[in-house]
């Protein structure tokens, strides 16, 4: 079972030189299958986590660990436990689903097999960036996204891809060094670079815990991203192509996330006290920013993508609580942003190809011009903002609750304008869809109807949304024991 | 009168010195007895041979630990894995002089000495096979670097400076295109050369003064013991180290490079970049490891402003070039900054991954200059950036390669200059040298903007009336290409085999 580990990461890689090196429709074909083998390869990764009792910390369900280079004390470790589980199978079926997508139909300037082939290589990176357990073993993976991306953006973009690209790229450059300084100041005063031996703090000072969290801290912020340091992430989304657009929301921003839960906290946990109040001012700051900026954006793919801000703000203020209804809730959240998200931006681009724009002021009377296209992005809406019985609802919720359950006066501020900015999501998403389906028609779309293949691709991301929001046991399960182990490990 | 008795002479270990020597030495007599159709074929092969079997000696005595010739050689790890380093690299470059098959007759001008422009210039840049000398000269730059790197006292280091720093001044004058910019870069480099070389003779006459020797091992012990003036010693070392540092391209001695780096035949700007900066840097490495360790807490400071000094003007500059050759100058100049940075760690580490970057750097920056002699168009080389745009679209394996180049550069994971970097900042890390680390990461990022700019511009610009094409590489090109690129990948993904290795050869012997 641990040999899965190697083939989750294995199998995409493969699939990515096959694409790359046969002809287009060929190409494209190897690669959704690599991307589906990849999918099922990650699924039996689950174990039931009763099994996880152990000492505190990193409690990996599988691992493997090979001794890379031994000069530098560097490892091949790998490991999946409840935290990485669940982004580990939704970064898969995401990619399977990008892949077949552009099985069907590629992006203008065509070469479907290159793009499926740098999609396959992204999938590598996040698999690789969620699985590792050494720290240059991770910061290695979080790298290996960016290049690719950064083509994905550059070549198959809308009209302003050369700008985005570069933004995109220089923010992300500048994460990647701090979190570089941030890795070599561990590793260099810790002495280990293995992130289960790291978990709790272990011998590191206060003082490196500080400076290491506030390096860690801010690289994962550029990612994620957190108010002030998001503005890459609406010209990224905005001139991406459609797939490039939903991994990126779906699971690249993930790695942030992720990365602040496993690797910040977990390594720095006295760094993060230090730093929580910040970190939750900031957070509810991004709520509140970017749920107003929503309202007033006239188009329909930078809405999306500050809305975006918003949600993160929610994840990031469940882990600045460091409360374990937070740290569940940032997961959870974490998890229904990705699909919900990735059903938008999927939504977005199947309305821009269609009616050859995104200005909301051009677009209306979709419910009667494409009544099913309407119905689903009707669907996708109300759960991004957070209906109870759908994914959106426990990541938001929880989060509240784990800051006014943290007391104070300082988190109950945060948690009641966090309520109130949960209050603007289903403001400017009622907008939307006022603009959006119903009014009168403009402008007729073409063709009314879904192609099967967009119904197969959105389909996925449908049942999750509604199966996590009416059990979200399936996510807070099989995180309920890491996240104690987690929290046990801090002092 | 008492009898003078000669040093003994361990053969076998200054062996493959001794085979290059004697090869170039036959090769420049070849070039008097053979016919000049033969020559080239003949010469290339000698050269080749040579370097080879030196190489296989430096293998067979890779164990040897030992101080000969009286004491001013010394065979010992780091000698033997940077022999073996320059001499691999040596035949890299060594291919990409011998290649002719992008330009007829190569690219080196028949006969320098010919007026620039004249009616005679015209003739052999049309007609005449590029001049042979270059291979023994080549073989006596080589040969003077292994000896550099051996050398046990500072007049060693002195004479092995000159023999191998000679050949390079000729070797820069000889381009076939652009002979004015060569002739130029070659003078410069042979003027400024000249200066550093009186500095470094100056500061051996102080050390003496001071010590009352030239070996290490004697500095060394005075060092510690001596009750000389330290005025002496302090003014000795700086004027060593401005030598050394001249031959490593640091700032504030780096400002040869660019011009010397433009203006010489790329596969010399190759052997340039690559091997003249294992030389420099393994006798910066002896000088201070083993004759002024000493006094390490006194340079220390000085020569970290050194290094970060080097880092910056190297990133910065390089963002505001136009040139290809001129930016990976200022790559170079930056490199030579970490590989400081490693050298200041002052560690076995610090020994150890400073070898490991040497080598790595070596191998990637022979190929970019490898594939810079690919893109062409009439007039010789395009080198001018904006030449490049598109060249992803008319010839996407090279522009492929060189885009794995730049991000080994850039320090990419999965690519050697990650694992280099990462090793020479770690060991600064062990060392307490935490603000070198601090400068090392943040000009990284800096340099990884004109690399970035570089590939954005080949892949994502239209291919222009102007964009040159890309000739098919000769056997030889496309053999040094290979190697540099594999052996970027390999140290990328799988650089345990050659850091043992380093690990194992760091010690030296006094």
């Amino acid at each position: 079972m641990n040999a899965l580990l190697i083939v989750v990461l294995a199998v995409p890689a493969a699939g990515a030189a096959a694409a790359a090196l046969l002809p287009d429709r060929v190409g494209r074909i190897a690669g959704t299958v690599a991307a589906a083998v990849a999918l099922l390869a990650s699924l039996p990764l689950y174990r039931d986590s009763w099994f996880s009792y152990g000492p505190a910390g990193v409690r990996p369900w599988h691992e493997v660990d090979y001794s890379w280079v031994p000069a530098l004390n560097l490892h091949f470790h790998l490991g999946v436990d409840g935290v990485s589980y669940p982004l580990v199978v939704l970064t898969a079926l995401l990619t399977l689903l990008c892949c077949g997508f552009t099985l069907w139909r590629a992006p203008e300037p065509g070469r479907g097999n290159t793009l499926v082939a740098l999609l396959l290589v992204i999938e590598v990176g996040i698999l690789g960036t969620f699985l590792a357990l050494d720290l240059v073993l991770f910061f290695v993976f979080f790298e290996v996204v960016l290049l690719p991306m950064y083509a994905v953006i550059a070549v198959w973009g809308d009209r302003d891809r050369a700008h985005a690209a570069r933004k995109f790229v220089l923010y992300t450059l500048f994460g990647s060094v701090l979190l570089l300084v941030g890795v070599f100041t561990v590793v260099a005063s810790a002495g280990t670079a293995d992130i289960v031996a790291l978990t709790g703090g272990g011998e590191l000072s206060r003082t490196t815990q500080l400076v290491a969290f506030t390096l860690l801290a801010i690289g994962f912020a550029v990612k994620s991203p957190l108010w002030p340091l998001h503005t890459w992430l609406p010209d990224a989304h905005t001139q991406a192509p459609t797939v490039g657009s939903v991994i990126l929301a779906g699971v690249l921003l993930k790695m942030g996330t992720y990365g602040l839960i496993r690797v910040a906290v977990g390594v720095a946990p006295e760094g993060a006290r230090w730093a929580a109040p910040v970190l939750g001012v900031l957070a509810v700051a991004a709520i509140i920013i970017g749920s107003l900026v929503c309202l007033a954006q006239t188009e329909l793919k930078r809405l999306i993508a500050y809305s975006s801000v918003g949600h993160m703000g929610f994840v990031l203020l469940g882990i600045a609580t460091l409360t374990a209804t937070g740290i569940q809730a940032a997961l959870i959240g974490n998890v229904a942003h990705g699909v919900i998200t990735g059903l938008l931006f999927f939504l977005a681009g199947a309305i821009k190809e269609r009616a050859h724009t995104g200005d909301l002021a051009q677009l209306g009377g979709l419910r009667e011009t494409a009544p099913r296209l309407a119905g689903v992005l009707g669907f996708a809406a109300i759960a991004s903002l957070g209906l109870p019985g759908l994914a959106g609802f426990w990541g938001e919720a929880f989060a509240v609750v784990a800051a006014i359950d943290r007391g104070g006066p300082l988190w109950t501020t945060l948690g009641v304008v966090a309520a109130v900015g949960g209050a603007l999501t289903a403001a400017y998403f009622l907008r939307l869809l006022r603009r959006v389906t119903h009014g009168p028609a403009i402008g007729s779309l073409a063709p009314p109807t879904l192609a099967p293949v967009e119904v197969a691709a959105w389909a996925p991301l449908v049942v999750l949304a509604l199966a996590v929001g009416l059990v979200p046991g399936l996510v807070l399960g099989m995180a309920d024991g890491p996240v104690q182990a987690l929290l046990e490990a801090l002092p | 009168m008492e009898d003078l008795s000669l040093p003994k002479i361990d053969y076998a270990a200054v062996a493959p010195m001794l085979i290059l020597f004697g090869v170039a030495c036959v090769g420049v007599l070849f070039e008097g007895v053979l016919p000049k159709a033969a020559r080239r074929v003949t010469q290339l092969v000698l050269a080749l041979l040579g370097l080879v079997a030196a190489l296989s000696v430096i293998v067979w005595q890779s164990d040897t630990r030992v101080l000969t010739a009286g004491g001013a050689v010394a065979i010992d790890g780091p000698t033997l894995f940077l022999q073996g380093a320059i001499i691999v690299l040596g035949i890299m470059a060594l291919l990409l002089i011998g290649d002719r098959a992008m330009e007829h007759g190569g690219a080196f001008v028949a006969q320098a000495a010919i007026t620039v422009g004249s009616e005679a210039d015209r003739k052999q840049a049309v007609k005449e096979q590029g001049a042979t000398e270059v291979y023994p000269l080549t073989v006596f730059a080589i040969a003077g670097m292994l000896l550099f790197v051996a050398a046990n006292d500072l007049l060693t280091m002195f004479v092995a400076l000159e023999v191998f720093s000679l050949p390079l001044y000729l070797l820069c004058a000889l381009a076939r295109r652009r002979r004015l910019l060569s002739q130029e870069a070659a003078l410069k480099y042979f003027l400024l050369g000249a200066y550093a070389s009186a500095f470094f003779l100056f500061g051996v006459a102080l050390v003496y003064g001071f010590a009352g020797g030239v070996e290490f091992g004697t500095i060394h012990d005075s060092v510690t013991e001596s009750t000389q003036s330290t005025v002496l010693l302090y003014a000795g070392l700086a004027m060593i180290a401005i030598g050394l540092l001249f031959k490593a391209a640091a700032a504030p001695f780096h400002v040869w490079t660019p011009d010397v780096y433009q203006g010489a035949p790329t596969p010399i700007t190759g052997l340039m970049a690559a091997c003249t900066k294992v030389a420099a840097f393994g006798g910066l490495l002896r000088v201070l490891y083993v004759g002024f360790d000493g006094v390490a807490w006194d340079y220390t400071p000085i020569l970290g402003v050194v290094a970060v000094l080097t880092m910056l003007i190297g990133a910065v500059l390089a963002v505001t070039q136009t040139d290809i050759k001129r930016l990976l100058a200022y790559s170079s100049i930056a490199n030579a900054g970490y590989l400081l940075v490693g050298v200041l760690a002052l560690s076995k580490d610090g020994l150890s991954s400073t070898m490991f970057y040497l080598v790595a750097y070596g191998f990637t920056v022979i190929a970019a200059f490898g594939v810079v002699t690919l893109v062409r168009d009439a007039d010789g080389e395009a080198t001018h950036l904006s030449r490049w745009a598109g060249l992803g679209r008319r010839s996407p394996l090279y522009a492929g390669i060189f885009t794995f180049i730049l991000l080994a550069f850039a320090g990419i994971p999965l690519t050697s200059g990650f694992i280099a970097k990462f090793a020479v900042f770690g060991a600064a890390l062990d060392s307490g040298e935490a603000w070198l680390v601090v400068f090392g990461v943040v000009t990284s990022m800096l340099l990884a903007f004109p690399y970035l700019r570089v590939v954005v511009m080949m892949w994502l610009s239209e291919p222009g009336e102007s964009t040159p094409t890309v000739s098919i590489p000769g056997g030889l090109t496309a053999a040094a290409l290979v190697i540099g690129v594999v052996a970027t990948l390999v140290l990328g993904v799988a650089p345990a085999p050659l850091l043992d290795l380093t690990t194992s050869a760091a010690d030296f012997v006094r």
